[in-house]
Parts: structure tokens; C-alpha cells; sequence
């Protein structure tokens, strides 16, 4: 087995969770194109893991997951307060900050 | 190995396990206040007053059985004992031998005083618990993190001292504050203050000492703001607390560093150990020592860093009292001693002439007391005052004089208290103002007991023999080694002169304010009164204190009194002859210095009486005089223009550094913005113009106007694309993000 | 008792893998992967937002396998139960909260997909070449040892500790802001 073969996958899903970070509209697939570049990342850590023998890979696989859980929960909230205040989750149409 | 059996042949009191119910009562006190009081109706007080007297009263017998245990282990005990249980062998021994030769040498010294043999004092008593394993177990290479208590004589003496003040503060503030619109509030931070600063003294760790330091400031923080409603008073708290952050990185930045030299471990025991062996290396343990010492400065209020101290008498009296006794700037006095052989080596103490420690408590001492001469309000007489003494304990560990640094915290906490207290029920008297050249004068007659008492602190203060403060004070300066023939850890003139300095000025604004108050016609409005015995009370108390406190440490040399309770001190706080504490030396009592002392004090103070006594026969209501000194001597004017101001540290912290950060930024910012930008957009402007002038020749040549419309259009344009970065649309700052991202990765790669 | 069985786990011989298992563990990863990798694919792209949510389903589920197939087996449930029992579920309320079209909604891209293309694709091609600069054709061990989920806990609890209580604090204060920002008032 080649390292490469696992880090290249995660090289691609990252480029296409940033593919969807850019593209979409909707804001709950802007939070589910980010889990897929969490993801990627995590691929890689256990990759590394697996290389070195370290159960640090593994460890901070762990750690990165439950701060997704809770970006994700923070997230929603946020996309929810959008939907509640302007009756859509459309991030186009949030640019209150406009220069 | 003989040795450390007859150490361990005493058996250690096994009331120091339970030493740490002193800080949980009080933080048990505090909780209970907050959450509890109010919705069951019970005064807060009612729960305050008792769990302090129950802290005093445990730690009282903490103290004997400190005593007795200390006088038991050193019978035992025939050499000096290594705390670390054999693990610093190397170092130990040869602590050994050089402890022999300092006692040899002291005992030549100190002959005439009668304690020519080496005393040795039990280890300090550690009791820990493991918090949890950073990194595996120590000996894998991690860390044990400990929670603990360490008792030893400089802990029970501030255990002693925390709760009594405290007690009697939380007496008289039941009187005081009452009525409050914060009262359950304030008794609960109160509670809170006293667990904070009993939870430090206790620390075991050095991890522990800063969540104490913490506390101890967040504290001060919430009681200095206690009235937050008017704005002075969150100032000055948010001063306070801003100050203390200063110092603050120094204190974490010294104790990292001695978390490594030591050989990754909070243990203060362990890192005084290895200090003293030679563990860290000499220059390590004056960085750290220097780091360490910004924090000194900051809480314990010496010089530089000493402006919040004034301002935080924006707080309740009794607060102040207990932040300038007890609690809050002993913190940093208390840490010097906790660390004393990281100070003492690093700062090469023994046999030295100056170093940063001294020179920075001789300043002080002298600085704040000039301050302290042109005050109006009482309490900021005091609270300079108290920064003088402060810089006199600095000066004192400075000098190697470890013993009289804390016989004065001791001696200052009573009568300093006094001396708040005292004003705190003379503004009682005087509807809440603290002018003493406005709302005071003649008090004498309407409040004698708040009077008396305020005298004799007073005296205490001024080092008036036989006070308390004589005693502590004479040890120090003594103990500067610089008086021919008491030869203390070397010859620190220039601490010494500074003391002497000190020491008259401070009987000068004593005087001072003892006039300005007391003294004279009554220049406020509506008759005065004397206060409750709820406030009386404690004032007696502490003034007695005032008088006997001195004679805990009074020479041994001294006819009658000194060989039957004389140093105290030395017996029971100072260790000596164990592992974790430099060799310090004792320097000899000089009569002719404390006769010397004692005469430039009163002639200080005589001169401010007659000054002042001339005046009153002038006019009655006069506080100063007019067209004197100050108005002939363009010096003198300047000179107390300076005090006045503060020797504008104030001036050079907000104006010159708060603002010279902030103004430069902003011009620049602004001349970026002018000039640059602005810049950008008129190029591309102008640029466009020409472009559609030439455009708008070619189509129609006739359209004057067509210019004009091109030079607003490309203006407007060029904006247009400058402005349509800051879009706020959250997908062109990704992009942007990413874009870059990619880019300096690619630089990196290429670069690489 | 405690410590002859963490002992036992920690002395687990690895076991080298003979040639045809290798082929086989391989040739399942790259199934896999291609999946994973169509599926992510369908997921930016498709316009049900409902089919994307499932599409992240079925990639979540591929990093789990990517994940046993390292060897890393307590990671693996973890990503199961977290992700796909959790995290789904949260984006699937998301879904329904939002008021999401059921069907197809022609309004969930940008019109101008080529600048998101571009940044993903300079992405990968700096990411590609770096890889492939760096560690080429380098093998992983042949005899990886499966790390065990008492090593993960070992090593949670002992070297990793301060992270994972700061960890513990930090779901607690999203819990807080989660519901601090979404309740209605």
C-alpha cells in the first residue's frame, strides 16, 4: 500500500469540499461541503498514523471530530437565525458587511 | 542518614493535614453567601463573622503546633536535614558543609546575641494530592500536576495574620457598610478575598501559587469596584487590575522558567532545592528572578508599577485596609519569601553591596513616601504610605534580611490596619469625605478613641519606640549591613541611606496627617461624632496590637524582656539549617542605629509640628501657607508640582504610552488612507480621463461635456472595483481565503 | 488485573500481510475510493439538497472504511456514530428546519461555478504536486499493526489529557452558543 494512494484521496476530496464551500448557496451544504474538507484532514492524520506506528494520528482523529460536532452544532444555529431572520439561508444574500 | 532519622524521630502534628479547611471554610463562607443568603434571609454577616473567627481560631492552633513541632525537631535534630528525601545527595552535601561554614561565621558574628550554635527548623510540611499526570508519570518524563498544602513558619504567619485582619475587617465592616445597596455582594467577595489569599499562603506548587495571585486580583477587582455606579471608582478597579496583568506575564514567564530549570516541577520545595544545589544555573535564577520580580512589582505596588495602588482606595475602607494589610500587596512579599533562594542566589544577595531587589525597594520607600507629603485625602496618605513600607519589606529581602522583611509585614499589617480602620471611621464622623484639608481638623475632641488609637498606629508607623514598627523597622535597617558593626549578608549603603531616608519622612506625613485631622478648628460642616463599637472595637484591638506586636522579635540582647520572648521570629519563621532555604546571616542590633533612627524620626516629625503649629497661630483654618517657599523658589514649586503630579507616571502611561501606541497607528492609518488609497483611486481617475478624452475626441469631438462625464465615470468606476473587495458576500472572502491559500503554498513549494 | 490486559494489548504482534491479501486490501480501497470520490463529486454538484445530504452519507461511510483499512478501528466507529449518527442528523433537521425544496431547487449554486473550479483545482494541483514531491512512491509498513482502541485510551488519558479536557470545555460552550443563538426570543 502507498501512502500517496490515501493522501491523494483525501488531496481530492478536500478540492472538492472547497469546490462546494465556493459554489453553493445554501448554507447547510456550505457546513456539509466543510465536513468533507474536516474529513480529508482526518484521512490524512490516521495516514500519518499508520506510517509512524503513532497513536497520535488516531487521537487527534478524535479530537477533530468532536470539534466538527460542535462547529456543526454552532453552525446550524447560526444558519437557523439567518433562516428566522431573513426567511431564507441563501449566504449570497447575507452581506450586511458590505464596504 | 543518621541525621534524617532523628528528623523523622519527631513526628510531624497531624492537625497540618487538616490545614486546608482554613480556605475552604472561607471559600465555603463565600458561596454560601452568594447563593444561599439572601433566599433563606440570613445576614450575610451572620455567616461571614463566625467562619472567619473559626479560620482564626484553627489557625492559631495551626501556629502552636508549629511552634511546638519546630522547638521539638530542633532538639532532635544535630545537622541540617536535606527536604527532598536524599534526591538532591550531591547538591545536599554540599549545602552541608557550606551551611557548617555560615554557621561558624555567624556564630563569631552574632556572639554578643547569644545564638552562636546552628538552629535547625523542620522542613516545610507538604501535603499533596495529585491532580492528574501531564505527559505519563514523572518518571517517564511528564509532570505530576499537585494540589497541596505546604505549612511552614512563613505560611502560618500569614495565616495569622490574613485571618485575623480579616476578621476584624469583616467586624467592623457589619457597622460600616451597613446599609449598603451591595451589602450580601460584599460580604460574599469578602469571603471570597480572604479564601483567595489563604488559598495562595497555602500553595504547595508553583501552579498553585498563580490560581491564588489570580483570585487574589480578580478579588481586589470586584471589591475596589464596589461602588461601580460612579465612573472614578471602575477605573480605578479596572486600573488595578490592568497594572497587575503587567506583572502578571512576568510572574508566568518566571515561573515557566523555573518549571524547566528546576527540571519540569511546580514543587517550590523541589525548586528551592535545586536553586540552592546549584541545579539551575546562576544566570537562569536571575532571569527568572528579574521575570519574577515585575510581578512583585506590580502587586505589591513598588515602584513603576505602584499607580493603581493609590487609586484603589475608590474602594469601601475596609477593603482597603484588607488589601493594604493583609490580603492583596503582601502577595508579592509573600512570593519573594516562598522563592527566596531563587532571589537570594540569583540576585547574589550574600556578600553583595546592590542589587535590583534593594534598589528597588530603596526607591520606592523614598518615592512614595515624598508622595505621600502632598495628599489631601487621607487615605492616599495611607495608601502611599503603605507603598513606602512595602518598598521597605522589598528592601529588606533585598538585603538578605529575610526575618525582619516579615517581623515588619507582620508589625505593618496591625498597624496599617489600624491606620485604615481609623480612617475609615473618621470619614464615618465626616459624611463619607476623605479631604483632610476640607471636611477635617479638631477631631481630637469629637472622636477620642478613633484619635488614640490613630495616634499610637501612627507612632507604630513612624517607628516611635517601644511601638511595634520600631522593632521591625530597626531590624531592617540593621539588617542593610551598612552601620559599622552590624554586618548583616554585606554592605548595601545605598539601601541603607534610602531606609534612613524613609524612616524620617515617614514620621514627617505622619505628622502631617495626625494635624491636618485631629488638630486645629473643625473646617467641615455639622457636628462630628464618634463611631459605634462595632467600629471602635476592632480599632482598640489593633491598636493594642500596635504596641506588644514588636516585642515578638525584640533582640535577644535586650535587658530582661530579650532572653525570656525575644526573636520570636527567627525561632519560628525563619528556617534555617534545612535544604530548601539559603544560609541567610543575622546582622548585630546597633544601639547607636536605633538611637539614630528613632532621632531623625521625631526631629522630622517635630519640624512638620512646628510648621504646622505656626500656621494654626496664624489662622485657625489654615491648612497651608500662603506665599511661602513654594511661591518664592521656582525649585521648590517645581518640586512639588512633580509630587503632585505623581512624578507623572500617570502622564507617561496613559498619555505618552497608551496614546503614543495609539495616535501613531492611527495617523498612519489615516495618512495610508489619504494618501495611498486615495492616491490610487485619483491615478486610475485621472488616468481614465485622459483615456476617455482621447475616446470621446475621436467619437465626437464636438461633446465638451463628454470629458467631464469620463473623468466622474472612471472615478466612479475605478471605486467601483477598489470598493467591491469588501463585498461582505461571504463566497469571494472563501475565494479569496483559498485563492491565497493555493498561491503561498505554491511560493512555498517554489521558494522551498 | 487492569494492567496484565493493557499489557496484552500493547504486545500485539503485528502480523505482515501476504501478498494477495495486499492486492486485496488495495483493490477494495480504490473501489471504495472511487466511490467516495463520485459520490463527493455528486454532492457539490447535485440540486436536491435532500440527495446531497446522502451523498455526504455515503462519503462519510467510504472515510470510515479508508479508516479500517489503516487500521484504525476505534477512529472508524467514532466516524460512524459521531458523523453518521450525529452529525447527519443534525444536517438533516438543518434541512428540514430550513424549509429546504423537496426536489430539485435551482437555486442552490452560484452561477459562476469556474471560480470555484479554479480554486479547487490550483488547490489540488499545489497539494498533488507537494505529495508527490515529498513521498513519491513510499510504502506504508507491511507489518502495520492494527492500533487498538486501549492504546487510544492510554494515550487520551495520559499524554493527551490537558487537550482533552480543554476539549470538554469547548463542547460545553458550543452547546451554550448553540442554544443562545438559536433560541427564539
Amino acid at each position: 500500500m502507498f501512502l500517496n494512494q490515501f493522501l491523494f484521496f483525501a488531496a481530492i476530496l478536500f478540492s472538492i469540499g472547497v469546490y462546494g464551500v465556493l459554489t453553493r448557496k445554501n448554507g447547510v451544504l456550505v457546513l456539509m461541503s466543510i465536513e468533507l474538507i474536516l474529513n480529508a484532514v482526518n484521512i490524512n492524520l490516521v495516514a500519518f498514523g499508520a506510517l509512524h506506528q503513532d497513536i497520535s494520528g488516531q487521537v487527534f482523529v478524535l479530537f477533530v471530530i468532536a470539534v466538527a460536532a460542535a462547529e456543526v452544532g454552532v453552525g446550524l444555529a447560526i444558519v437557523l437565525l439567518i433562516f428566522r431572520n431573513r426567511r431564507s439561508i441563501n449566504v449570497a444574500e447575507a452581506d450586511l458587511l458590505k464596504g | 542518614m543518621n541525621l534524617l532519622l532523628a528528623a523523622e524521630a519527631v513526628a510531624v502534628p497531624t492537625v497540618f493535614n487538616y490545614v486546608w479547611l482554613i480556605p475552604a471554610v472561607m471559600a465555603a463562607s463565600f458561596l454560601f453567601i452568594l447563593f444561599f443568603s439572601k433566599r433563606l434571609s440570613i445576614k450575610p454577616h451572620l455567616v461571614g463573622v463566625p467562619a472567619v473567627v473559626g479560620s482564626f481560631l484553627f489557625a492559631l492552633v495551626i501556629a502552636f503546633s508549629w511552634i511546638g513541632y519546630n522547638g521539638d525537631v530542633n532538639e532532635a535534630q544535630a545537622g541540617p536535614i536535606s527536604c527532598a528525601g536524599g534526591e538532591v545527595a550531591v547538591g545536599g552535601s554540599n549545602h552541608d558543609t557550606e551551611a557548617a561554614a555560615e554557621g561558624e561565621g555567624e556564630g563569631e558574628g552574632g556572639g554578643e546575641s547569644g545564638h552562636g550554635e546552628q538552629r535547625f527548623s523542620p522542613c516545610p510540611v507538604v501535603n499533596d494530592v495529585t491532580w492528574f499526570q501531564n505527559g505519563g508519570p514523572a518518571s517517564e518524563g511528564g509532570s505530576d500536576i499537585t494540589v497541596g498544602t505546604l505549612v511552614d513558619g512563613q505560611s502560618v504567619l500569614l495565616l495569622v495574620v490574613v485571618t485575623f485582619i480579616s476578621g476584624l475587617v469583616h467586624v467592623y465592616s457589619t457597622d460600616y457598610v451597613a446599609g449598603d445597596r451591595r451589602y450580601t455582594h460584599y460580604f460574599a467577595f469578602l469571603s471570597l478575598f480572604t479564601a483567595s489569599m489563604l488559598f495562595m499562603v497555602l500553595s504547595s506548587s508553583t501552579l498553585q501559587l498563580i490560581v491564588g495571585w489570580e483570585l487574589v486580583g480578580v478579588c481586589s477587582f470586584a471589591l475596589i469596584g464596589h461602588w461601580w455606579e460612579e465612573k472614578p471608582n471602575s477605573d480605578a478597579a479596572l486600573k488595578a487590575f490592568l497594572t497587575n496583568r503587567v506583572g502578571d506575564i512576568g510572574l508566568l514567564v518566571g515561573m515557566i522558567i523555573l518549571y524547566f530549570g528546576a527540571g519540569k516541577t511546580f514543587d517550590i520545595v523541589a525548586i528551592n532545592e535545586a536553586a540552592i544545589s546549584g541545579a539551575i544555573s546562576k544566570n537562569t535564577l536571575l532571569v527568572a528572578g528579574l521575570f519574577l520580580m515585575a510581578a512583585v512589582m506590580s502587586k505589591s505596588g513598588q515602584f513603576i508599577l505602584h499607580t493603581w495602588l493609590p487609586d484603589a482606595m475608590a474602594g469601601p475602607t475596609p477593603v482597603s485596609a484588607l488589601i493594604h494589610a493583609a490580603t492583596m500587596v503582601v502577595a508579592g512579599i509573600y512570593l519573594i519569601g516562598r522563592l527566596y533562594a531563587v532571589f537570594f542566589i540569583g540576585f547574589g544577595i550574600s556578600g553583595g553591596t546592590l542589587n535590583a531587589m534593594a534598589l528597588i525597594g530603596g526607591i520606592t520607600t523614598v518615592g512614595a513616601g515624598a508622595l505621600a507629603f502632598v495628599q489631601d485625602d487621607i487615605k492616599k496618605v495611607l495608601a502611599y504610605s503603605t507603598v513606602s513600607q512595602l518598598g521597605y519589606m522589598v528592601l529588606a529581602l533585598g538585603v538578605g534580611a529575610y526575618t525582619a522583611a516579615f517581623f515588619h509585614l507582620f508589625t505593618h499589617a496591625i498597624f496599617k490596619a489600624a491606620l485604615f480602620l481609623g480612617a475609615g471611621s473618621v470619614s464615618h464622623a465626616c459624611h463619607h469625605s476623605f479631604d483632610m484639608k476640607k471636611d477635617m481638623g479638631g477631631l481630637r475632641k469629637f472622636m477620642p478613641k478613633t484619635f488614640w488609637t490613630f495616634v499610637i498606629a501612627s507612632g507604630a508607623l513612624a517607628g516611635i519606640p517601644p511601638l511595634a514598627g520600631f522593632w521591625s523597622k530597626d531590624e531592617i535597617l540593621v539588617g542593610a549591613g551598612a552601620f559599622p558593626g552590624t554586618g548583616g549578608n554585606g554592605t548595601y549603603w545605598v539601601p541603607f541611606i534610602f531606609g534612613m531616608i524613609a524612616a524620617g519622612m515617614t514620621a514627617g506625613y505622619m505628622v502631617r496627617v495626625i494635624w491636618l485631622t485631629f488638630f486645629g478648628e473643625y473646617r467641615g460642616h455639622e457636628t462630628p461624632h464618634e463611631s459605634g463599637p462595632l467600629i471602635t472595637t476592632p480599632l482598640i484591638i489593633l491598636a493594642f496590637g500596635a504596641v506588644f506586636a514588636g516585642l515578638f522579635n525584640i533582640p535577644e540582647g535586650f535587658p530582661v524582656l530579650g532572653s525570656r520572648i525575644g526573636e520570636k521570629f527567627i525561632r519560628w519563621v525563619e528556617p534555617s539549617g534545612i535544604s530548601s532555604f539559603p544560609t541567610i546571616g543575622h546582622a548585630k542590633p546597633s544601639v547607636a542605629l536605633a538611637l539614630l533612627a528613632t532621632i531623625i524620626g521625631l526631629a522630622t516629625g517635630l519640624l512638620v509640628w512646628t510648621y504646622y503649629s505656626k500656621l494654626y497661630a496664624k489662622d485657625k483654618l489654615a491648612t497651608e501657607v500662603t506665599g511661602g517657599l513654594r511661591d518664592k523658589n521656582r525649585l521648590a514649586r517645581a518640586g512639588h508640582k512633580l509630587l503632585v503630579e505623581k512624578y507623572y507616571l500617570d502622564h507617561l502611561y496613559t498619555g505618552v504610552i497608551a496614546g503614543g501606541t495609539k495616535g501613531p497607528v492611527a495617523r498612519a492609518a489615516y495618512w495610508f488612507n489619504q494618501n495611498v488609497l486615495d492616491g490610487i483611486i485619483n491615478a486610475a481617475g485621472t488616468g481614465s480621463t485622459i483615456i476617455g478624452r482621447f475616446v470621446y475626441r475621436f467619437i465626437d469631438q464636438g461633446a465638451i461635456d463628454g470629458a467631464v462625464n469620463a473623468s466622474g465615470f472612471g472615478a466612479e468606476s475605478s471605486g467601483e472595483v477598489l470598493r467591491k473587495v469588501q463585498s461582505g458576500k461571504i463566497r469571494q472572502y472563501a475565494t479569496l481565503m483559498f485563492a491565497a491559500a493555493a498561491l503561498l503554498a505554491a511560493v512555498f513549494i517554489v521558494a522551498v | 488485573m487492569m494492567s496484565s490486559a493493557l499489557l496484552a494489548i500493547q504486545s500485539t504482534n503485528p502480523i505482515a500481510l501476504t501478498p494477495n491479501e495486499l492486492w486485496v486490501i488495495n483493490t477494495f480501497f480504490y473501489v471504495i475510493a472511487a466511490v467516495g470520490i463520485v459520490a463527493a463529486l455528486k454532492m457539490v454538484t447535485t440540486k436536491n439538497v435532500v440527495h446531497a445530504a446522502l451523498y455526504l452519507l455515503v462519503v462519510l461511510t467510504v472515510v470510515a472504511a479508508t479508516y479500517i483499512v489503516l487500521g484504525a478501528e476505534f477512529a472508524a466507529a467514532t466516524q460512524v456514530m459521531v458523523y453518521i449518527g450525529a452529525v447527519m442528523v443534525l444536517l438533516l433537521f438543518g434541512v428540514m428546519l430550513t424549509r429546504a425544496k423537496i426536489g430539485d431547487d435551482g437555486d442552490l449554486d452560484y452561477d459562476s461555478k469556474w471560480i470555484g473550479g479554479l480554486s479547487a483545482v490550483s488547490m489540488f494541483a499545489v497539494m498533488g504536486y507537494s505529495l508527490w514531491e515529498a513521498f513519491g512512491t513510499d510504502e506504508l509498513p507491511a507489518d502495520m499493526a492494527v492500533q487498538r482502541t486501549g492504546q487510544v485510551a492510554n494515550s487520551i488519558f495520559s499524554q493527551y489529557i490537558v487537550p482533552f479536557e480543554a476539549l470538554s470545555m469547548l463542547l460545553l460552550a458550543a452547546l451554550i452558543g448553540a442554544v443562545v443563538v438559536a433560541r427564539r426570543d
